[in-house]
């Protein structure tokens, strides 16, 4: 199979799904309607309610929700052979991730643009929302650890990318001095900051950078988790004008530069698949493809994260109902041509099968670097760039995400840590907050030992939490159809599929951490278990009430918007900075 | 028939979107921040009528009717339906 072949099928499959799946679904399943306000522009307060160009927030929406995962996951899956990471990234895309982020933004934007927390207080009940809180913070716990890792490893792996990666830092706090202390107009600022940050990948693939071996009695991986930590922890704490604002602009654009560099260079160069369609030369300890396919490959084909973008910022957003179709399902189509990209890269860009297998020598073992070792092959076989430097292109690209991943997770958990402090009344400032958000995610990181490796360990556990909070979005959206007497089967096929295999997953490992004797993971997955079922209890419970009793929760709302147009809320101008909405909170991080 | 767009308005909307793009994820932060900000500039005004004497009252009570509208969404913003000072009664 040429990778050319598979990235044209693959794409037309996605874009097939978004012409006439996402259509149907537009149409006669959420039925939107352009006549009907949004929150957005019912509750305009120019701040968190604001009616935004369709392709602007497409902009904010996809690069909130691509980040490191779509590239991890199915670099890690294609260990079973290509073919059904391939099946799983363009059919989940189609029938489930689409449907998902499309179903989350519409169940908000029927409802204020409240988050998925506060809806699954009110569809499933208040022990629906305790559960939500339980599996966000799990979520934000594990992406901090994996992540870590993740860029340790690709540090250690491609000494070349250390100089970009924290010189991206540098570059990022310039733009941000550019921007509001020197006032440059953003277009020359853009520019500047591109031109800046490539310059430094030439840079940093002159001079590779490596730690010691051993630092102080501890290897380099681990050295570069803390320092990670570190700089997420200051970074957390530093205004976001300064870092995390011009820093996630930039990776905005650099996702969409790498995006071309790589689908270009597979148009040019149209390298051959190398790795088996279906691998029977598993290597030993690989699990099963069922259930374990499913759970790893998240983002890409259906991921929990994906709804609380939705719900929790891009809903209040929309300035027609009908763009909501463009910016949840054609957002899912960006992530689904990001995991292709990732699964070609790390199929196609080997020379020989023989040394294809050499990378892949056990399960977790392939992962991102073998994303960059393959998609570096292929930029350079493409542009006829040198392939360190493509390779560095490459890793700089995965570093980036991941960690603009983790210093968002770290300042979400002080949020979280801060909120449960107030509730057992201690009162905790920023700075303890933030010790206690990056200590527990070192502690988990190096839980398994003083290489760090607790971290990876816990990737499958990411996924089961992840699609456990797609499954609590499905259910949502499936209860909300079932009220207005639509049918529920896009959403209910899907829901029973996930929570099988979630479930499936979950007792698997469950019997894997029990053998290796790994009392914390295990009982991470008995609480993740025991959640999941409670998932489906509450859920099918609230169903079968939504069947017998179908309501118009339109209407509800109707009479909802009519207090709110009465003068009960917020309005433009009416306040000078638009406080009391329903939903607060800093946008979520993307994995 | 609509005009097509003129290549000034065409740039103009691609500064504005690149601006959006820049900006919208940290609105509601920056909205924040400025309000932090404005609280401690009103208590600042208000220090003399809150009791605290403040050694820049000369200058700070021209200030007062600057402030009015804001007090009232502050006290409103902290969960007093009514002004909480006798002599500022703004509702």
């Amino acid at each position: 199979m040429n990778s050319l072949t598979l990235a044209l099928i693959g794409a037309a499959m996605v874009l097939a799904g978004y012409a006439l799946y996402s259509k149907f679904l537009a149409e006669k399943i959420y039925a939107l309607d352009d006549s009907r306000p949004t929150p957005a522009v019912m509750l305009d307060d120019g701040v968190d309610y604001v009616p935004t160009n369709k392709y602007v927030l497409w902009g904010h929406h996809f690069t909130s929700v691509a980040g490191a995962a779509p590239i991890v996951g199915p670099a890690v899956a294609v260990i079973w052979g290509w073919l059904p990471a391939f099946l799983w990234v363009t059919i989940g895309t189609v029938f489930f991730a689409g449907m998902h982020d499309l179903g989350a933004l519409w169940a908000s934007i029927r409802n204020r643009g409240q988050s998925i927390g506060a809806l699954s207080g009110r569809y499933i009940g208040a022990r629906g929302r305790n559960l939500f809180l339980v599996v966000i913070f799990l979520v934000l716990l594990m992406v901090n650890a994996a992540f870590s890792v993740v860029i340790s490893n690709l540090l250690v792996g491609t000494p070349t990318a250390v100089i970009p990666t924290w010189g991206a830092l540098l570059v990022a706090l310039a733009i941000g001095q550019a921007i509001y202390r020197l006032k440059w107009s953003l277009p020359l600022v853009s520019v500047v900051g591109v031109v800046a940050l490539y310059g430094l990948i030439l840079l940093g693939d002159n001079v590779p950078l490596a730690l010691p071996e051993t630092v102080l009695g501890l290897p380099d991986r681990s050295v570069w988790i803390i320092l990670l930590f570190l700089y997420a922890g200051v970074a957390s704490m530093l205004p976001v004008w300064m870092l995390l604002q011009p820093r996630d602009y930039i990776n905005g654009l650099q996702l969409f530069i790498a995006l071309g560099i790589l689908y270009g260079s597979v148009l040019i160069a149209r390298p051959e698949v190398v790795a088996p369609a279906y691998n029977t030369n598993l290597p030993e300890g690989t699990p099963s493809l069922v259930p374990l396919l499913f759970v790893t490959i998240a983002c890409g084909a259906i991921s929990g994260f994906h709804g609380m973008v939705s719900s929790g910022t891009s809903s209040k957003q929309l300035a027609k109902e009908g763009d909501a179709r463009f910016v949840g399902y054609f957002g899912a189509v960006g992530e689904g041509l990001l995991a292709l990209g990732s699964i070609i890269a790390t199929t196609a860009g080997f020379a020989t099968l023989a040394q294809w297998e050499d990378t892949y020598q056990a399960f977790n073992d392939g992962g991102v670097n073998a994303f960059v070792q393959g998609g570096g092959r292929i930029v350079e076989a493409g542009l006829g760039l040198p392939q360190s430097l493509a390779a560095t292109i490459i890793a700089t690209t995965a570093i980036l995400f991941a960690a603009t991943t983790m210093d968002t997770g770290v300042r979400l958990k002080r949020f979280v840590i801060q909120e449960i402090g107030q509730i057992a009344g201690v009162n905790l400032n920023r700075m303890l907050a933030t010790v206690i958000a990056v200590g527990v995610g070192l502690a988990l990181t190096f839980g398994a030992g003083a290489d760090g490796s607790g971290g990876m360990r816990i990737w499958p556990l990411f996924g089961t939490t992840n699609q456990l909070l797609a499954a609590l979005t499905l259910s949502i959206v499936t209860i909300m159809l079932l009220r207005r007497g639509r049918s529920p089967l896009p959403t209910l096929i899907p829901l029973v599929f996930l929570g099988a295999m979630t479930i499936y997953a979950l007792l698997v490992q469950l019997g894997t951490f029990w053998e290796q004797r790994d009392w914390l993971l295990l009982v991470l997955d008995i609480v993740i278990l025991i959640s999941a079922l409670w998932v489906i209890v509450e859920a099918f419970i609230a169903m079968k009430s939504a069947r017998a009793y179908p309501g118009d929760d339109d209407q509800e709302l109707a009479l909802e918007m009519e207090a709110v147009a009465a003068g009960s809320a917020p309005r433009r101008g009416g306040s000078s900075t638009g406080q009391g909405h329903p939903q607060e909170g800093t946008p979520p991080p993307a994995p | 028939m609509s005009q097509p767009p003129q290549p000034r308005n065409r740039l103009a909307e691609v500064v504005a979107g690149l601006r959006e793009f820049y900006a919208g994820p940290y609105r509601q932060t920056f909205a924040r921040a400025q309000q932090d900000e404005d609280d401690l500039f009103l208590v600042i005004v208000l220090a003399e009528a809150l009791g605290v004497p403040n050694p820049a009252s000369y200058y700070t009570v021209e200030l007062l009717p600057v402030v009015y509208d804001q007090f009232h969404d502050w006290h409103r913003r902290m969960g007093m339906d009514r002004s909480p000072l006798d002599h500022f009664s703004c509702c």
